[in-house]
């Protein structure tokens, strides 16, 4: 029976969680809580992409409530998919949390930072699972104003001023999505997605329809980051607390873009993105100027966080790419970056995070010599960046060799320079690590460091581990991404 | 209709680009936050247009009544007021600790601040 309500599990354990958790006045409590409800929700997510898998869609009503009366939950491959990613990089990541976060946040706030997390957990798997547009709104909503908090706990005074920056410009994004749900209504009487996709194919040369799909755009631009509505990304990375920028890195970006995805794919059809509105030609060029601009400008960072902030605004970019295509393979294309670029910027960010953890800076002069210092941490590093400029035998080669041939598929060759180019730069700042890492002697006075704990270096492990395992065993990655691309484009 | 018969709509437009013009060029951290609460109360009326219906009654079952307002984009946007409340309250809790760091609410002094450093 249970089984049944796995998809309404997925994102109520987490939300019921969070005020328990609250109560627990140990961190240490809070966190064991966390954990337990973050490996839940991850089998929980196997489980419904292994029914998704087999049986195309699951459909769960709230309530009894039949839709469009109801909110209904439809589990598909491709938000399965995503479940999975959220779910296990937060289970992840949260492994690291304890002694990482325990350095960066006072004991008497450990549970407070453990309940925004579940919160934003809660978020990011409801925006994924949900079949409605309002709710959609919703659990953006919770996932942003819990991802605020989490940022303004970084130890540095900026984490304030960049959680600010980031709360206005994501409250302006998500005010635009309401506004796009709210004339999607007005059109079509309608919220649940499944019911606006058969609506909206009639009402193709709406003046009101094309304005809600242009918010939607720039609202979820925002979100995600895009080129050039990314400049909250760069402050809150740098200023959040380790856990918190691998945790978001991995995940935020990434449901919006998945949400970007359902709503140009399912919901208004290809159809109605790309010869209705000039999608194509927005997302070619901002994608396009976010791989250059991104990349170069992380080359001159003198902070390793910032420098990887900015080589996501890069990685979005490819994303971008493949949704400009338009086509199954530029959806597999995205779909599979998604998943490798969560687990190559997880495990580089967790990476920083030891790092941080023993000098307690993440600036590159500080971090001088520390190739020999800490071998372990920066080995894990240089195999996450290589990943990151998708060397062969690592999951980021796996991404770019499938954009660059759905890339050739439509002929466009300038954007395979552009790629090449991209991951030409991504080597330079890369580059500019391991040099200080292992060609430069330790500071003086900064002799004191030793390896990072091994509570710290087996989750960054697990991650990079992943980078590799996932770069020659494409089975979940590459396959299921096919699978639900194909889903998204097809029907 | 005429244009003018819409002026909810201008109002909301009206409140919508004041709003937004006040979060981006005012320079008081309070200030943002005000502007962001005009941008989001333009919605609310939006939607809250969006749900009359001309001739329209409460939507409560009476004898007598034939036709009723839409309540369902009312409910919507109750849930978003309590989003902007939530909002608003985390804005101004961050302002007040940012004041707390750096002794000031002011955009630009807070930049030179951070470029001292």
């Amino acid at each position: 029976m249970i089984l049944n309500q796995l998809p309404a599990l997925q994102v109520t354990l987490p939300l019921i969680a969070a005020p328990l958790c609250l109560l627990l006045r140990s961190g240490r409590a809070a966190w064991l809580l966390c954990v337990t409800v973050s490996t839940i929700a991850l089998g929980i997510a196997l489980l419904l992409l292994d029914e998704a898998l087999e049986k195309g869609l699951i459909v769960y009503d709230f309530g009894g409530w039949a839709a469009p009366w109801g909110i209904e939950y439809r589990v598909d491959v491709v938000n399965a998919f995503v479940l999975m990613i959220v779910s296990g990089i937060s289970t992840s990541v949260l492994l690291f949390a304890r002694i990482s976060a325990a350095s960066e946040i006072d004991d008497d706030r450990q549970s407070l930072f453990y309940t925004a997390w579940l919160l934003c957990l809660t978020g990011l798997l409801g925006m994924a699972i949900t079949g409605d547009a309002f709710n959609l709104f919703v659990f953006l909503e919770i996932s942003s104003l819990s991802s605020y908090v989490l940022i303004a706990m970084g130890p540095d005074r900026r984490a304030l001023t960049a959680s600010y920056q980031y709360l206005i410009m994501g409250t302006i994004g998500a005010t635009f999505i309401l506004i796009a749900v709210g004339l999607l209504y007005l059109v079509t009487g309608t919220l649940n997605m499944a019911d606006l996709a058969g609506r909206i194919p009639d009402l193709a040369d709406n003046r009101t329809l094309r304005a809600a799909f242009a918010f939607l755009t720039v609202g979820m631009g925002l979100k995600l980051a895009l080129f050039p509505l990314h400049l909250w990304l760069p402050n809150a990375y740098t200023y959040a607390p380790s856990a918190v920028t691998a945790f978001l890195a991995a995940t935020a970006t990434k449901v919006a873009v998945y949400a970007l995805a359902r709503f140009m794919f399912s919901v208004f059809g290809t159809a109605f993105a790309f010869d209705s509105m000039p999608l194509q030609l927005i997302l070619v060029v901002l994608g396009t100027a976010a791989v250059l601009s991104g990349s170069t400008i992380a080359i001159f960072q003198h902070n390793v966080k910032r420098m990887l902030a900015y080589s996501s605004v890069a990685q979005i970019g490819y994303l971008m790419l493949g949704l400009s295509l338009a086509t199954a393979a530029g959806l597999t294309a995205t779909l599979v970056h998604l998943f490798n670029h969560a687990l190559m910027k997880g495990g580089l960010f967790l990476a920083v995070g030891c790092m941080a953890y023993r000098l307690g800076t993440t600036r590159l002069a500080d971090l001088a010599g520390i190739g020999f210092r800490m071998p372990w941490t920066t080995a894990a590093f240089v195999i996450g960046g290589l990943s990151l400029i998708g060397l062969p035998l690592t999951a980021g080669f796996i991404s770019k060799w499938v954009l660059v041939q759905a890339v050739l598929e439509n002929g466009w060759w300038p954007l395979v320079v552009v790629i090449v180019v991209g991951a030409l730069l991504a080597v330079i700042y890369i580059w500019r690590i391991v040099e200080t890492a292992y060609f430069r002697t330790v500071s003086e006075g900064r002799d004191d460091f030793v390896e990072a704990p091994l509570a710290l270096l087996l989750p960054t492990w697990l991650l990079i581990g992943a980078n590799i395992y996932f770069g020659i065993h494409t089975d979940l990655s590459l396959n299921v991404a096919r699978l639900a691309a194909d889903f998204l484009t097809g029907g | 209709m005429n244009a003018l018969g819409l002026y909810n709509y201008w109002i909301v437009i009206f409140l919508m680009m004041t709003g937004f013009y006040v979060v981006i060029a005012s320079g008081n951290l309070v200030k943002k936050i005000i502007g962001l609460n005009l941008f989001q109360a333009s919605v609310f009326i939006l939607y809250i247009s969006a749900g009359k219906v001309s001739g329209g009654s409460a939507p409560i079952l009476r004898e007598g009544i034939e036709s009723y307002s839409n309540p369902l984009p009312h409910v919507l946007i109750l849930t978003a007021i309590v989003v902007g409340v939530a909002t608003t309250a985390l804005g101004l809790a961050l302002v007040v600790r940012i004041r707390e760091a750096y002794g000031t609410a002011e955009e630009d002094e807070i930049h030179r601040q951070d470029e001292s450093l």
